[in-house]
């Protein structure tokens, strides 16, 4: 379980988050909301890439706020950035087997590597052996972060816009790529999505606006106050909150 | 062969027992073990020090080691060794120096390797640098690697100095015939205040002739670092080189990328790049559980793999 409680940030004197207080114990939780309402930066906070200005952050009843990313790693967070890294040198196995090599032999190290290969829609043959580096597009990199994140199994893993920058990919795959890590970990899953058919699939959304979160609840409660735009062929959603539209105050 | 003699030759040749195949292993100035084959002879030079390795035409996938290993604190020397590779060879060569230097005195090898590649034949060469021990003795070496390509022929080498040595000054030079390749791939770490030059020249002068040289680096401490890396193109020919370095602590490097053609078909490409670890792959690795130093280190490791 998670707990976030009074979680301010402040970067270049603006309030990015300010108070935010959550509880997660729910399996599947989705984060939408508009550009720059601090949805990245929270769970950069939860992984301990960002320091709070504020507040106390609780894995499981202990207090991990002042604890380093290696630390949360090692107490089982995963996170999936938005914007891969690349790596000169290393390859996609030396990454996938750090992910998911943790009490495995040579060869078991590298089978699990290949199946969450194939799993995010890429022929483990054609890339296992590949460089981290510029010579992989971006939706290639994308599809393997997300594999990392996964293949460490963790009890709370993080994605930051899973779908931003999958291309060609059936949407469906990466949706089942979610699926069985719930299927298979007994942990946790935050997004950060602003697209419906993940939003569709969660237990509970939480939506934040200008660093504040204005509803955390049950998907279908939250559903219903969120206006969906898909626009096709873009992955991009626009979100109108009914109370804002109400207040007159337009979209985002 | 004692302990520390036999842990050197492990480093630079990854030998554990005498190889398959030709091989002359110099042990503290002297030659320790040789084996000739039926088409790789190997004779000792009467004017000066070092040998010549002959290859037969038509030798294919052989192997030659020649390992040299010093252990010998204050032990200084200069060895030449020439190899003949004759038409239409397909062999692997294996050379390497490894200084462990206990002791107060300087210990020095220089080299000269020189290679005649005959006609159509495919040369791999694998040379790696090593030092180790605790003396105040300094660790050093020159080595130089001189090389002609005849018509078609092909030459991969692979060289690396992973630390340990105080003080080097690397050359290669590659003349190139028509229609023939070599591809360099070298890696150098330098750390303390050690220091390593090196220069890397290819001339093309046959047309259809190809290089590719790429040379990744990292400096860490104070130690210091410099790469000449330079194509001439003389024919119809394309030739591409690439120095990628990471610098840190307070490490200096200096990359110098240099290109002449003298020939409107020549296409000639460099690139360098010298930038210290991103912060954004250090947290990446540290999100997979890595601390900060298992992150660098592996990011090192990966670079220069």
């Amino acid at each position: 379980m998670l707990k976030l409680e009074n979680i301010s940030f402040a970067a270049d004197g603006k309030e990015i988050l300010q108070n935010v207080s959550l509880t997660v114990d729910d399996r599947f939780v989705a984060i939408t909301g508009p550009n720059g309402s601090g949805k990245s930066t929270l769970l950069k906070i939860i992984m301990g890439i960002l320091q709070p200005t504020s507040g106390r952050i609780w894995l499981d009843g202990e207090d991990i706020t002042e604890l380093s990313i290696t630390e949360r790693a090692n107490r089982g967070i995963s996170f999936a950035f938005q914007q891969p890294v690349r790596f000169k040198g290393l390859k996609v196995r030396d990454l996938l087997e750090l992910a998911g090599g943790k009490g495995k032999d040579g060869g078991a190290r590298f089978a699990h590597a290949c199946e969450v290969l194939s799993e995010v829609g890429l022929c483990a043959k054609d890339y296992i052996n590949r460089e981290l580096d510029d010579t992989l597009s971006g939706g290639e990199m994308k599809r393997i972060e997300i594999a990392m994140a996964a293949a460490r199994g963790t009890k709370m893993t993080l994605f930051d816009e899973p779908e931003a920058g999958i291309d060609l990919w059936s949407f469906q795959s990466l949706i089942q790529v979610f699926e069985k890590l719930y299927q298979e970990t007994s942990g946790t899953i935050m997004i950060i999505s602003h697209q419906e058919r993940i939003l569709n699939i969660a237990d509970k959304i939480i939506y934040l606006k200008d660093g504040v979160v204005l509803e955390y609840d049950e998907r279908d409660r939250v559903m219903e106050h969120l206006e969906l735009d898909i626009h096709p062929g873009t992955c991009a959603v626009l979100q109108k909150y009914q109370e804002n539209c109400a207040l007159g105050n337009g979209v985002r | 062969m004692d302990e520390i003699q036999k842990n050197l030759l492990k480093e630079v040749a990854a030998l554990d027992t005498l190889p398959v195949g030709a091989y002359n292993i110099r042990s503290n100035g002297q030659s320790a073990a040789r084996n000739t084959t039926a088409s790789i002879d190997i004779v000792t030079k009467e004017d000066k020090p070092g040998i010549d390795i002959i290859i037969k035409p038509g030798t294919k996938n052989q192997s030659v080691h020649i390992p040299v290993i010093i252990s010998q604190s204050g032990l200084k020397e200069m060895v030449y060794n020439d190899f003949f590779i004759g038409e239409d060879c397909d062999v692997t060569i294996v050379a390497g120096c490894g200084i462990s230097n206990c002791g107060g005195e300087d210990s020095r090898h220089d080299g000269v390797h020189s290679f005649y590649v005959g006609k159509g034949s495919k040369v791999r060469y694998i040379e790696k640098h090593y030092g180790e021990g605790t003396g105040r003795g300094k660790r050093l070496m020159n080595p130089t690697t001189v090389i002609e390509l005849s018509e078609g022929a092909s030459m991969e080498l692979e060289t690396s100095q992973i630390g340990g040595i105080d003080d080097t000054l690397r050359v290669t030079k590659a003349k190139l015939a028509g229609n023939s390749s070599i591809i360099i791939h070298d890696k150098i770490l330098t750390e303390g205040d050690q220091q390593a030059k090196a220069e890397i020249a290819v001339e093309m002068d046959g047309n259809g002739s190809t290089c590719d040289l790429i040379s990744r680096g990292v400096a860490k401490e104070k130690s210091f670092q410099e790469v000449v890396i330079g194509i001439d193109g003389n024919a119809a020919c394309s030739g591409h080189a690439e120095c990628d370095s990471i610098i840190m602590d307070e490490g200096v490097i200096v990359a110098t990328p240099r290109l002449k053609a003298t020939n409107v078909d020549a296409s000639l490409i460099h690139e360098a790049a010298i930038g210290k670890i991103a912060g954004e792959q250090l947290m990446k690795l540290m999100t997979m559980g890595l601390s900060e130093k298992e992150a660098e280190e592996m990011i090192i490791r990966g670079f220069l793999q």
